[in-house]
């Protein structure tokens, strides 16, 4: 195995694409480290892309936000600019493993594991987020859930790497939350979880929504019918008992040690109803 | 030789070492270097035993290949005392029966000083969320949580 | 040697302070030497090759390719470890469980092992070794392996009860307990209460994983430094097993870093011994998490039927319970112990339990802390509390009006002496704590628990310093604190301060044997032998006091440190201190010491109460814990806050059992959950402080009154637990773990039925 530490994105893509075994890309490594310990992975090539300054950084776009691949989930939680915009994408990326693996773990490998269950995913797709991949034939633009493709695979071609994450501007009377449900209070991989982002209307009316589901199909979820049960609505008993109707209806999840189908398909209704209300909030906050 | 040589700096010492590309930042620490304080309880980062800080991150060693401190700054169980004085919370530990069978303690000792530098005045709550990334199997946790909170009224200078 | 229990001290000096552990500063500053912290010069690593096979035969095995690759030092497999058991059955288990000889019996058994120099090279050789398997049926659960239909786990013979009776072949034990008639006892009881319950298979989870170095050398000599609940009982069965001298076996305890029973048993020592015998080096050997998990001994998993009669007062009379405990593959005695424990807390005129052990293909049980009774007390106290509601009356005094006193018959046979239930639940009646409104979806659980504690083999040294410091050398392991507890008595007897007193474990050439932690059994055992043995140092004290003195011995006494003589002639003498004696020690004979052996006897029962406050999200089934209480009798607590300390982690380990963990076996009974991330052991936002209530009922067969106090703990909170999800949410609780998907259930079905 080599292990390599580029300093720029052209020099980790010639690395990449001048590899002929099976090279990873390391940034938190909270899980490809994971990976090789049990024997699932023997890279003949690790690209450690933490010294790559512009990988590096949260900023402001003319359009929005600009997270880097190598940008740890503790810095996110750092950024009071991102915690005021988006809410819902942070509290997921904070929520992902112990204040050890937050100081290491990033948005851009949690979604390249490509795990249904992985925390930042649904509320970046709630979030609307795009994915900013290089490799071997230039650049190129996809949304979050056009990336992963089933566990463990994602739709990034050989040679190619995630460099960063972009989230729109927040506008006004809009905001996102994340809830996930875990046996234990921390410590957990997700056995349901939703993410949504509202925009609301000066009196409250939501005008859009969008609702994804984690750990309830092979990928993570968006949930188009549940996002029009709340379009026109002010959240009201009705509007979140058909989002919770339309969230468990839409699960197609598996039995395994983590949780049953039936226990997942009740579950996340009711942690849909949950986000949805504290989206709600925020976004009445939001003025 | 598929060595990689790296210079760090390990509580506050300049160290040098090679290891094999796949090494951990732990197996360096306890098998090359002998600093023995943090311990393999997982190996996966569940159980925050081997916590050590990197860059002034709190981390998981076992999470962390070796390779990567080239020029950081790793801090470990072994620099927490200055000379023959304890920490405040080594003593808090000691004071309040914070440990057992002691395996969890150095990285509970790490996880805490990383969260009372960031956090001073923390809640009950912050303490045992804070922490939740290291499990001691033998006290419940009441002890620690115990002298946690001591350490850090201890840390801010407030009277007892 | 006995003790004579009427030496009890009123005023304690040191006894019942609380000063700083004399292993802490080591511990905190990342001193502290544990299993794999330990090397020996040109040591090998060793790699065990474990079993993917729920069952299967070992047709062959084939080492060459491994031997073949560079570094590789050693291979071995069962041919390696031949069997020198000479018919002893129960040794001839460990062997085949160390390195399976025949067939793998669970997934993760061992079935060959390497040493090389370093543990690339060992993983890469594991790779090479070549096993061929022929797969066989195999069975995971303890019910299912009951079934006529079910395969047979092991060809060894069962012993029951009633031979003509036709057990199932996996049956291997049938125990059975109590007196009066039960039939007679159902017939005139107002309310009977029957039900079934399930408990999952539980692991201790300590957070070090098994690890040891290994040296033998050519002449048959060997050195083992090993993390262990009992070094000397680990010398003995390595040796054994390796056909070896006990005596030429040296074995050190490292510091320990969490046993709870699961380091009393072997696991690969035995492995590394051959290794190293074999590769003529040393071989350091340590799990990782995952084999800690599929290849050392969880508890047993437990089906049980509890059936209890009682009448409108709430008395108790008549009790039934059938217990069936998993045991692995090979012999236990859970069956048994779930049987004794069962009713222990109750005064009961007609009881009768059967304890059975049952043989699945999982990894052999092995003891965790008070081994089987936590389930048993989880089925009983459940039924206990079905009862007091149905007859509408507070959970408390239903336990108040059976509760074992001293003089009561226990259920499993003994009658009790002194004990102290009646105090612990004074003490729970009141604690504020039960005070305490409760809101909607919560509720209170209350539980007893019982543990017998043990005493057993004991042997302890006291040297005393030139300068009238004393070193204690004391051979059984200290696994959370009984160092300075025994400090603490050296200092109470001899009278000098704590701090002038140090405490260290011996290893296997410089004592006596002593039998392994377990049983609760440490700090009483060792305390006692510790009190005869600074007994038998102030005899050799005053003795050289008399001769500096020139006077007889018997004007001699022993006070507050100092040698003091008495009598009409020479009463008038200044005292000699402990360091002026130790001092003239060259000249009046030499060096200074006390010796203790013994088998300790005049064990202390102890039993528990616990109050646990939840609230259940009923829209989730998540239990969250808002408040704790632990009320134990300690007898004595030596150092309160390390019995505290077993109060709470003992309560906690018990929260995880009753809240989420549990060993989860696919279909094809491979674990499914080998690692701290699905094996959901207690994180610390997941609790409330835990409450503890010390009570002290002396035990009259201790000179201070030391009751053992680490297991009780674990035996009430799957109880507690399930009895307040039940209050909290009308339905009865009855497989543990209550994990969200199991409460959700539950509620589910209580809807639709």
């Amino acid at each position: 195995m080599h292990y390599s530490r580029p300093n720029s994105v052209a020099e980790a893509v010639n690395l990449l694409g001048g590899n002929t075994g099976n090279a990873f890309i390391l940034a938190g490594g909270s899980d490809l480290l994971v990976r090789m310990k049990g024997g699932f992975v023997e890279p003949s090539l690790i690209v450690d892309i933490k010294a790559i300054a512009e990988l590096r950084q949260i900023r402001a776009t003319d359009k929005g936000f600009w997270i880097g691949a190598a940008v740890t989930c503790a810095e996110l939680g750092e950024s009071e600019m991102l915690r005021a915009a988006w809410p819902g994408v942070v509290e997921a990326a904070n929520l992902i493993g112990s204040k050890q693996v937050q100081g290491r773990c990033t948005i851009a490998g949690n979604l390249c594991n490509a795990s249904p269950a992985a925390d930042s995913v649904p509320a970046l797709v709630a979030a609307g987020a795009r994915v900013h991949i290089v490799g071997p034939n230039g650049s190129r633009v996809t949304a979050v859930e056009d990336v992963p493709l089933s566990p463990g695979k994602t739709s990034l071609a050989p040679g190619e790497m995630v460099a960063a994450i972009e989230l729109d501007e927040r506008p006004a009377h809009a905001s996102d939350a994340y809830i996930r449900f875990i046996p234990r209070t921390e410590m957990d991989i997700a056995v349901a979880s939703a993410g949504i982002n509202l925009t609301l209307d000066a009196d409250g009316t939501i005008k859009t929504a969008r609702v994804a589901l984690g750990a309830v199909a092979p990928t993570v979820l968006r949930v188009d019918e549940a996002a029009e049960a709340l379009v026109g609505t002010k959240l009201e008993t009705a509007a979140l008992e058909r989002l919770a109707e339309t969230c468990s209806a839409a699960a197609r999840p598996i039995d395994d040690k983590r949780g049953t189908i039936a226990y997942r398909k009740s579950v996340v209704g009711v942690l849909a109803k949950r986000t949805a209300e504290l989206a709600y909030k925020r976004a009445r906050a939001n003025s | 030789m598929n060595g990689i040589a790296v210079s760090t700096a390990i509580n506050g010492d300049d160290i040098e070492f090679l290891c094999r590309p796949e090494e951990t930042l732990l197996t360096v620490l306890r098998d090359r270097l002998g600093l023995m304080g943090a311990k393999e309880g997982c190996g996966t980062g569940d159980c925050g035993a081997c916590s050590v800080r990197v860059d002034g991150r709190l981390v998981c060693s076992c999470l962390v290949l070796g390779a990567e401190v080239q020029g950081q700054v790793v801090e470990t169980i072994e620099g927490m005392a200055s000379g023959d004085s304890l920490h405040p919370l080594q003593e808090k530990f000691l004071e309040h029966a914070a440990l057992q069978c002691g395996i969890c303690t150095p990285g509970f000792l790490m996880a805490a000083k990383d969260l009372l530098e960031r956090n001073p005045d923390p809640s009950e709550e912050e303490i045992r969320f804070g922490l939740a990334g290291n499990l001691c199997r033998c006290t419940g946790y009441d002890k620690i949580v115990r002298a946690v909170q001591d350490a850090a009224q201890v840390m801010r200078g407030d009277a007892a | 040697m006995n003790i004579n229990a009427k030496t009890q001290i009123q005023e304690f000096r040191s006894v019942g302070t609380r000063p700083v552990r004399q292993d802490g500063v080591d511990k905190v500053t990342g001193r502290a030497r544990y299993g794999a912290d330990y090397n020996m010069p040109g040591q090998l690593v060793g790699l065990v090759l474990r079993s993917p096979h729920a069952h299967a035969r070992i047709k062959s095995i084939d080492t060459s390719a491994a031997e073949a690759l560079k570094g590789v030092k050693a291979v071995i497999t069962a041919a390696d470890l031949p069997d020198h058991a000479d018919g002893d059955e129960g040794l001839l288990e460990i062997l085949d469980n160390c390195m399976a000889r025949t067939k793998a019996r669970y997934d993760g058994h061992a079935v060959a092992a390497v040493a090389a120099i370093d543990e690339a090279t060992a993983r890469k050789a594991l790779g090479l070794i070549r096993v061929d398997y022929e797969v066989l049926p195999h069975v995971t659960d303890v019910d299912e392996a009951l079934k006529s239909t079910a395969n047979v786990v092991h060809e060894h013979a069962t012993s029951r009860v009633d031979p003509e009776q036709n057990v199932p072949l996996n049956v291997h034990a049938t125990e059975e307990f109590g007196h009066g008639d039960i039939e007679a006892g159902f017939a005139k009881s107002d309310l009977i209460v029957e039900r079934s319950f399930k408990a999952e298979q539980s692991h201790q989870g300590y957070i070090e994983p098994h690890a040891c170095v290994a040296s033998v050398n050519a002449d048959g000599t060997g050195d083992l430094w090993v993390t262990t609940q009992g070094h000397f009982s680990y010398r003995i069965v390595c040796a054994q097993l390796l056909g070896m001298d006990v005596s030429k076996l040296r074995v050190t305890s490292s510091e320990i870093g969490g046993g709870f029973g699961g380091k009393t048993h072997v696991w690969a020592e035995p492995v590394a011994l051959a290794l190293s015998r074999k590769a003529g080096r040393p071989v350091k050997l340590t799990m990782s998490r995952e084999e800690v998990f599929r290849s050392t001994g969880p508890t047993s998993p437990a089906s049980i039927d509890v059936k209890i009669g009682v009448s409108n007062e709430g008395v108790i009379t008549s009790a039934y319970a059938h217990l069936r405990y998993g045991c692995g593959p090979y012999s236990g005695v859970w069956g048994m112990l779930g049987a004794m424990t069962a009713f222990a807390c109750y005064d009961i005129e007609n009881v009768k339990t059967i304890g059975i052990d049952v043989r699945i293909n999982r990894p052999k049980t092995a003891a965790y802390r008070a081994p089987s009774a936590p389930v048993a007390a989880f089925a009983v106290e459940s039924v206990l509390d079905e009862i007091a509601q149905k007859l509408d009356m507070d959970p408390l005094e239903l336990r108040f009006r059976n509760a074992v006193k001293n003089g009561s018959r226990s259920s499993y046979g003994p009658t009790f002496g002194t004990i102290g239930l009646v105090e612990v639940l004074e003490a729970v009646k009141s604690h504020p704590q039960l005070n305490v409104p409760l809101a909607a979806n919560q509720g209170r659980g209350i539980a007893c628990g019982y543990w017998f504690n043990i005493g057993g083999q004991t042997c302890t040294t006291l040297n005393i310093g030139v300068d009238g410091t004393a070193t204690l050398t004391i051979g059984t392991v200290d696994v959370g604190g009984s160092r300075s507890s025994m400090s603490l008595v050296a200092a109470e007897e001899l009278g000098i301060d704590y701090d002038k007193v140090k405490t260290v474990i011996g290893d296997t050439a410089t004592l006596g044997h002593n039998d392994t932690t377990e049983g609760s059994r440490g700090t009483f055992s060792s305390s006692m032998a510790t009190i005869n043995a600074v007994k038998q140092a102030i005899g050799v004290l005053r003795e050289r006091a008399a001769k500096m003195w020139e006077i007889p011995v018997d004007d001699v006494v022993w006070e507050k440190g100092c040698a003091r003589a008495v009598g009409e002639e020479h009463g008038n003498l200044p005292t000699l201190s402990l360091a002026e004696i130790a001092k003239e020690a060259p000249n009046t004979g030499g060096p200074i010491a006390g010796h203790s052996e013994i088998v300790a006897e005049g064990v202390g029962v102890s039993f528990g109460a616990h109050i646990c406050d939840v609230e259940v999200d009923p829209e989730t089934g998540a239990t969250k814990i808002l408040r704790y209480l632990v009320v134990q009798d300690a007898g004595r607590a030596i150092h309160p806050a390390y019995v505290e300390g077993q109060y709470q982690g003992g309560a906690v380990q018990g929260i995880g059992w009753a809240l989420n963990e549990e060993y989860v076996y696919g279909a094809d009974g491979r674990l499914q959950n080998a690692g701290f991330l699905d094996y959901r052991i207690p994180v610390c936002s997941d609790l409330p402080m835990i409450d503890t209530v010390i009570v002290e009922v002396p035990n009259p067969g201790h000179p201070y009154g030391v009751r053992g106090v680490g297991e009780t703990p674990i035996v009430p909170p799957l109880a507690a637990v399930a009895n307040a999800i039940s209050r909290a949410t009308g339905v009865r609780m009855t497989h543990v773990p209550m994990s969200p998907p199991r409460v959700l259930a539950a509620l589910e079905n209580a809807k639709v039925t």
